[in-house]
């Protein structure tokens, strides 16, 4: 009788906690996903994650696991919000062979690296228009640097790192005749080559264009460089080998196989440095910031350093890749150069040290153009089989797994590094291009999550009229089984993005820029200092801002027709008190000064009147009183000037 | 049972009483003691305020070059916000030395977000000028010098 009690009590429980934990996993099946992405109020993001801004031009700088927005970097495109490419100082950072450049389309964000290890110095990213590199400062968070790549069109294939950052690389997607010169399109095979760029970057950052491969007239698409054993040497997939100059949809997509060119380019350096390479005219610009002088300058470069393969032997390699290879990528012992054949019906694997034996016992099956082209089935370490339609990207957790991305099938295909069995996959919404994990191209990936970067995100998020917004999901690959976690929005197309725990980059962020080492040519360091000065119809305010007031703030005797330079001096030094400042009728864009900073902003008064100024940034309560007048005259008035 | 629990709560409020008694009073009685524990704060940081200065500091003549070197300081900045002789965005500053103790002012100048917080005066001016004084990246030595600056400067 009593056991019979208590076998109705146990029934009775089980049903129960069915029901209860039913409810709990009542979330369309999400479980505790939301505790896994909840960051609270006032604590922080494991890792920071930065996103390639795709046609905003821009980079996102987002945290993870909650996916919240920090921040817009200005790279390639004016900023209005900041004053970036329209302040006197950030100007020249825009500046190309082609002249002023107020947009680009930003693609593939790669964090600096010391011995294979994300190293949180600084941020890369290509501009795949015009084709540019910039360079990004991880304690500011600001563009330090842009070097323009000559030779080149759609600067696709970059920015790609060696092992210690010694070179950048970039490949031209689309071949150009070189010299640039007018010719006629058709003459494609005769006139186009392409180009594969090696950038070198200074310990102190500084990027300087140190040769350029001529290759033939491929479409160059995606490059990585090796780490450990085949370090030394890079990789880039190529397309386009059948060299079609029209409707490439049908006409690039004929052979069975196309390639990825290997580059040895410790043995470039060699040929290099014994006089190889030919200098040729091109003009191209290195743009960079002066922190100390806060202020931005042009360098105009004319010659290049051309090598040919021809007479370089040993320079380079095509390894046979099926067909229309996107991504390829060194897993993290640097054996294995993994292909993403967009059209291709498995994933190949090539063998850095079986390509090092084809090449030794030059197990060549013909060349192009002087590039020996090594016999597939020499090379080839493996091949995933159903890896998903549209195979593109890979990258690696550093627990044995390859995780890529499939563009057509919309899914993130797991598998096995060396048995190269699928083991996982997970529909992604919708049509992912590349993936992410932190520290995923590296040596030492941080694992944790894949982040799937989608290129249409259809019925995903309230509908925003014809233009959706962009995404990201947040997938946990920490079990054997991915789960999916999170989807948030992105500004601009998030091509590429790289995640980087939070600890590596937070303690180094820059808080504010010290007054005493403010050396900008119309910088202020206190108000005794600020003045107004005329010479012709050019006039220098020599402003500063302190909460809450700005110094002058009455300001007489401007004309019309008067160039109106404003230097504007932040004077505070503390973290997080940036001042604005607009004028009515400015045709630019707001400055944004951080502390201890001098922005300037040029203003062309156009009518006779008084014109308020005021701080745009909220910076105290006394906020809205922190304005001023300038009062513009008729052009030939004797009102004279004054200020205080 | 119920008496025992009243007993229980009635001992320990006298017990918590004379806790909160003995934190008011302390060693010694004086009125301005209690006033500062009013405010949570010692009768020392009361006086000569919350941040790195901790002990008193040995004034002697005062010295011409050091307030110079203040002086240069005090220029790049402090007078955004402070004028000797008026108000600007904070108070005048010409007799700060007799308003306040040495060691207040630095601290000050070198803690000035926790004295907005936790010290009264520094709380009765935020309330009056709107504005939180901010660190401005100075040294304890510079610190010293602007004081040194500021004693100069007072007519007294």
């Amino acid at each position: 009788m009593k056991n019979k009690k208590i076998l109705v009590s146990l029934i009775v429980l089980v049903i129960f906690s069915a029901v209860l934990y039913n409810c709990s996993d009542s979330n369309n099946g999400f479980g505790d996903a939301a505790n896994q992405v909840y960051v609270a109020p006032g604590t922080h993001d494991d890792f920071y994650f930065f996103t390639s801004g795709g046609f905003s031009g821009q980079v996102g700088v987002y945290g993870l696991p909650s996916g919240r927005l920090f921040k817009q970097l200005s790279v390639f495109s004016q900023h209005p919000e900041t004053g970036y490419g329209y302040s006197e100082e950030t100007k020249p950072m825009l500046m190309t062979s082609h002249g002023f450049i107020p947009w680009d389309d930003a693609h593939h964000p790669k964090i600096s690296q010391t011995e294979g290890v994300a190293d949180g110095r600084w941020l890369f990213i290509n501009a795949n228009n015009t084709p540019r590199v910039a360079r990004i400062d991880l304690k500011t968070f600001e563009t330090n640097e842009i070097i323009e790549i000559p030779n080149s069109g759609g600067n696709h294939g970059s920015p790609f790192l060696t092992e210690n950052t010694e070179y950048v690389v970039a490949s031209t997607r689309f071949s150009v005749p070189i010299p640039d010169r007018d010719v006629s399109i058709s003459s494609y095979k005769e006139n186009f080559k392409g180009t594969i760029s090696f950038i070198k970057v200074e310990s102190s950052g500084k990027m300087n264009l140190a040769f350029q491969i001529l290759v033939p007239g491929f479409n160059y698409d995606l490059a990585h460089a090796g780490k450990g054993p085949s370090h030394g040497w890079a990789f880039f997939t190529s397309y386009n080998t059948e060299e079609a100059n029209t409707l490439l949809e049908v006409n690039a997509s004929q052979s069975d196989k196309d390639f990825i060119a290997a580059v040895n380019w410790k043995a470039a350096e060699k040929f290099v440095a014994e006089g190889k390479a030919k200098s040729l005219s091109a003009e191209y610009y290195r743009n960079y910031f002066d922190e100390e002088k806060q202020h931005a300058f042009s360098e105009k470069n004319s010659k290049v350093l051309i090598l040919s393969p021809q007479e370089c032997p040993g320079l380079i390699y095509y390894l046979p890749t099926p067909k229309s290879p996107h991504g390829v990528d060194v897993d993290p012992s640097g054996e294995y150069i993994v292909a993403g054949g967009k059209l291709a019906a498995v994933i190949p694997i090539h063998s850095f040290s079986k390509m090092q034996q084809a090449i030794e016992s030059k197990d060549f099956i013909g060349d192009v153009g002087g590039i020996p082209i090594l016999k597939y089935e020499s090379i080839i370490a493996g091949e995933v089989e159903d890896p998903g339609l549209g195979p593109l990207h890979t990258e690696f957790d550093g627990d044995g797994y390859a995780y890529t991305s499939a563009f057509i099938s919309s899914e993130i295909v797991k598998w096995k590094l060396g048995t190269w069995e699928v083991v996982d996959r997970i529909p992604t919404y919708y049509s992912i291009g590349h993936l992410s994990i932190p520290g995923g191209d590296t040596k030492k990936p941080w694992g944790k999550y894949v982040i799937a970067l989608n290129k249409i995100t259809k019925d995903r998020y309230l509908p925003t009229g014809p233009e959706l917004t962009q995404s990201a999901q947040l997938i946990d690959i920490s079990g054997d089984k991915m789960k999916l976690l999170l989807d948030f929005p992105t500004v601009g197309e998030p091509h590429y993005a790289q995640g980087i725990p939070a600890e590596v980059l937070a303690k180094n962020s820059k808080k504010f820029f010290e007054l005493e080492k403010n050396n900008h040519p119309h910088g202020v360091k206190s108000e005794k200092e600020t003045r107004v000065e005329r010479k012709g119809n050019e006039v220098r305010v020599y402003m500063t801002t302190t909460r809450t007031h700005f110094k002058p703030d009455n300001i007489e005797g401007i004309r019309v027709g008067d160039k109106v330079y404003f230097h504007i001096t932040n004077l505070e030094q503390d973290w997080d008190i940036p001042h604005g400042f607009a004028i009515k009728g400015l045709q630019n864009g707001e400055l944004l000064i951080m502390p201890g900073q001098t922005k300037t902003i040029v203003w062309n008064p156009l009518k006779a009147g008084v014109y308020p100024f005021y701080c745009t940034d909220f910076c105290s309560a006394l906020h809205q009183e922190m304005s001023g007048y300038v009062r513009v005259s008729p052009s030939g008035s004797n009102v004279p000037l004054s200020f205080n | 049972m119920k008496k025992y629990l009243i007993t229980i709560t009635i001992i320990t409020l006298l017990i918590w009483a004379c806790g909160e008694g003995k934190n008011e009073s302390g060693s010694s009685d004086s009125a301005k003691e209690k006033l500062a524990a009013k405010f949570g704060l010692t009768l020392w940081e009361y006086e000569n305020g919350i941040g790195p200065i901790k002990e008193k500091i040995q004034l002697s003549e005062l010295n011409m070059s050091k307030a110079k070197s203040g002086e240069q300081v005090f220029t790049i900045k402090c007078t955004q916000c402070h004028k000797l002789d008026e108000r600007y965005t904070g108070p005048a500053l010409r007799d700060v030395t007799t308003r306040r103790s040495s060691e207040y002012i630095m601290n000050q100048i070198l803690n000035p977000e926790e004295m907005a917080m936790k010290h009264p005066e520094a709380k009765k001016l935020l309330v009056q000028y709107a504005n939180k004084m901010t660190f401005q990246n100075v040294t304890q030595e510079e610190t010293r010098a602007i004081l040194e600056y500021l004693r100069s400067v007072n007519n007294k």
